[in-house]
């Protein structure tokens, strides 16, 4: 079996992120960049059902500016086999990142998909199901829990209610929750052998793929700030509190 | 222009977002029609008849319906999306996995969890766990929109006769199956649409200490909610998780307990109205955002708060 795990770069989680004064987006210049939370979870996973003798190779993909190419080393020294950075410059659409995945899927015809279930920086959630869509594939979104079968995967999947347990044959698209495995980190030997594995590396454009934005981004701005609050002596004020001055209680 | 609104359900009861997002719809355009796609759903779609701003039901069941699968429900609302300006539903773990699907056959660049509608083609939506805002405006002729259903009010469940119509089938696919699902049964109120939650984070040490957090919530009626630390620790389960990756909620009052605080967390209950912080370390970020902040031992905060509580005679429910 062959895993294809798409990892996205974006500004790491615990940077308290910052509006640019223009309006025009978030301060991105000298900020820590870092692979996207739950796409690790998907590497990692990929990486265990490859350590359990059930698939053969991964290789992990991502797009964006040449600078991605440290996401793809980072996937590559956790245990993928192989790494391609599509380039591509400026906001790329989940609906864009999607097509341009779909020709690497046909282009590498892999049995699997994963991906993190949601990007931390535009939060939209769409991308594996918009390829699972164009592929035609069934998809298992939000996964906590992955059991590989012979030609499917049966998937537990976090929903609001609860879980649900879907099974699904390949070839088929994984959405990985953070609550599915526990990432390894890197060993100093795995980075320094990441560097030597391959990297292919291929323009959007030669794709065939129109990555013109269709979502206009007018402003970005800071949200509304919340007053600031006051530290209570006790709990007999707190509750005063609620009651007389809150009325929430 | 018209609005296609798809409607959440159990196949007997309309899920409670739907309401927000009809109300996020009927902001777009007043002509919003509804789709109930399900299994033996008739109680659905008559119940969405009621609702006074749905001008029309289009009612598609089936037994490949039962389990809301979006393979199956994709082609249908593919389908009928021919007649539509828009396509909308709530921004819940239902409509996070079936929007995108139809986004896709439809070529359209979705616009995920908005929470303001400036016009039919501009949206208000969070970026970056709620640090900033973005105003976008969609370009593509059709449009396909989720909605956050905390930021918009219920619409009204009566007074409405809308015309139900009867739709067609699409196809089955072939290659997923349902198995099981578990959901988890409370009598408490909904974590989404409670008036007061009160959450734990990993400062509660166990599961077992959230009986200290439940006791509180049996006297408030709240709903219960948790950090992510606390749902991976195992001390309670995912469904109660709130933040970025979780559920987001506006009730009237957030009491948030042995909870630091991560952006994470607080991009889901930072729009509480009324927001109480209960840590032990003083310097923990929850309080910035606290409109009362206890710096206390929660083990024995708690048991004076429900004391307290109990002296006085006024809980609402």
């Amino acid at each position: 079996m062959k895993i294809l795990v798409a990892v996205k770069r974006v500004i790491d989680y615990n940077v308290q992120v910052r509006v640019k004064e223009d309006g025009t987006g978030v301060v991105t210049d000298n900020v820590k960049m870092s692979t996207n939370p739950p796409d690790d979870n998907a590497i990692e996973e990929a990486v265990k059902i490859k350590e359990s003798g059930k698939a053969k190779e991964i290789v992990a993909v991502t797009i964006g500016e040449e600078k991605s190419q440290e996401t793809v080393r980072k996937a590559l020294a956790v245990g993928a086999d192989r790494g391609i950075l599509v380039k591509a410059e400026g906001i790329i659409e989940p609906l864009a990142v999607s097509k341009i995945l779909q020709k690497i899927v046909e282009k590498e015809k892999p049995d699997l998909v994963f991906m993190g279930k949601q990007a931390i920086d535009d939060d939209c959630n769409q991308t594996g199901q918009m390829l699972a869509a164009l592929l035609n594939w069934p998809q298992a979104t939000f996964a906590s829990k992955i059991e590989v079968k012979e030609k499917s995967l049966e998937v537990t999947r976090e929903v609001d209610e609860g879980l649900e347990v879907i099974e699904v044959n390949t070839p088929s698209i994984v959405t990985c929750d953070l609550r599915l495995n526990e990432p390894r980190y890197a060993s100093l030997p795995n980075i320094m052998k990441a560097k030597k594995k391959p990297l292919e590396q291929i323009n959007a454009s030669d794709l065939g793929v129109d990555t013109k934005p269709r979502i206009e981004q007018i402003k970005v701005e800071e949200p509304p700030k919340r007053k600031a609050g006051i530290k209570v002596a006790n709990v007999a004020e707190l509750v005063q509190k609620l009651k007389n001055e809150a009325k929430v209680i | 222009m018209s609005v296609l609104l798809i409607v959440e359900h159990s196949n007997k009861e309309v899920k409670p977002f739907t309401l927000n997002a009809i109300t996020a719809a009927s902001q777009i355009d007043q002509d919003l029609h509804a789709i109930v796609i399900g299994n033996k759903s008739e109680t659905v779609a008559k119940s969405i008849s009621e609702i006074p701003n749905v001008k029309k039901v289009i009612h598609v069941d089936n037994e490949i319906y039962e389990n809301y699968l979006p393979e199956n429900f994709t082609p249908v609302i593919t389908k009928y999306a021919e007649n539509y300006s828009h396509i909308v539903c709530s921004a819940n773990t239902f409509g996070k996995n079936l929007m995108p699907r139809v986004a896709a056959l439809l070529d359209t660049s979705q616009v995920s969890d908005i929470i303001k509608v400036i016009s039919p083609d501009t949206f208000l939506r969070p970026i970056y766990a709620g640090n900033a805002f973005a105003t976008v405006k969609s370009t593509d002729k059709k449009k396909c929109i989720t909605i956050r259903p905390t930021s918009f009010d219920p619409a009204a469940t009566s007074g409405g006769s809308a015309e139900i119509v009867k739709g067609e089938n699409g196809e089955s696919f072939s290659s997923i199956k349902f198995i099981k699902r578990e959901e988890v049964k409370s009598d408490r109120p909904e974590l989404g649409t409670a008036r007061i939650v009160i959450s734990g984070g990993r400062g509660m040490q166990s599961g077992d200490n959230f009986k200290l957090i439940t006791a509180i919530a049996d006297k408030l009626n709240a709903a219960i909610g948790a950090s992510r630390a606390a749902v991976d620790a195992g001390y309670i389960t995912n469904d109660h998780q709130v933040g970025q990756t979780g559920k987001v909620v506006v009730p009237d009052l957030y009491i948030a307990v042995g909870i630091s605080g991560a952006i994470q967390h607080l991009a889901g209950m930072k729009e509480s109205k009324i927001i109480v912080a209960i840590n032990k370390d003083g310097e923990a970020p929850i309080f910035s955002v606290a409109d009362y902040g206890l710096e206390a031992d929660l083990f024995e905060a708690l048991p004076q708060f429900l004391e307290e509580l109990n002296k006085l005679n006024t809980i609402q429910k």
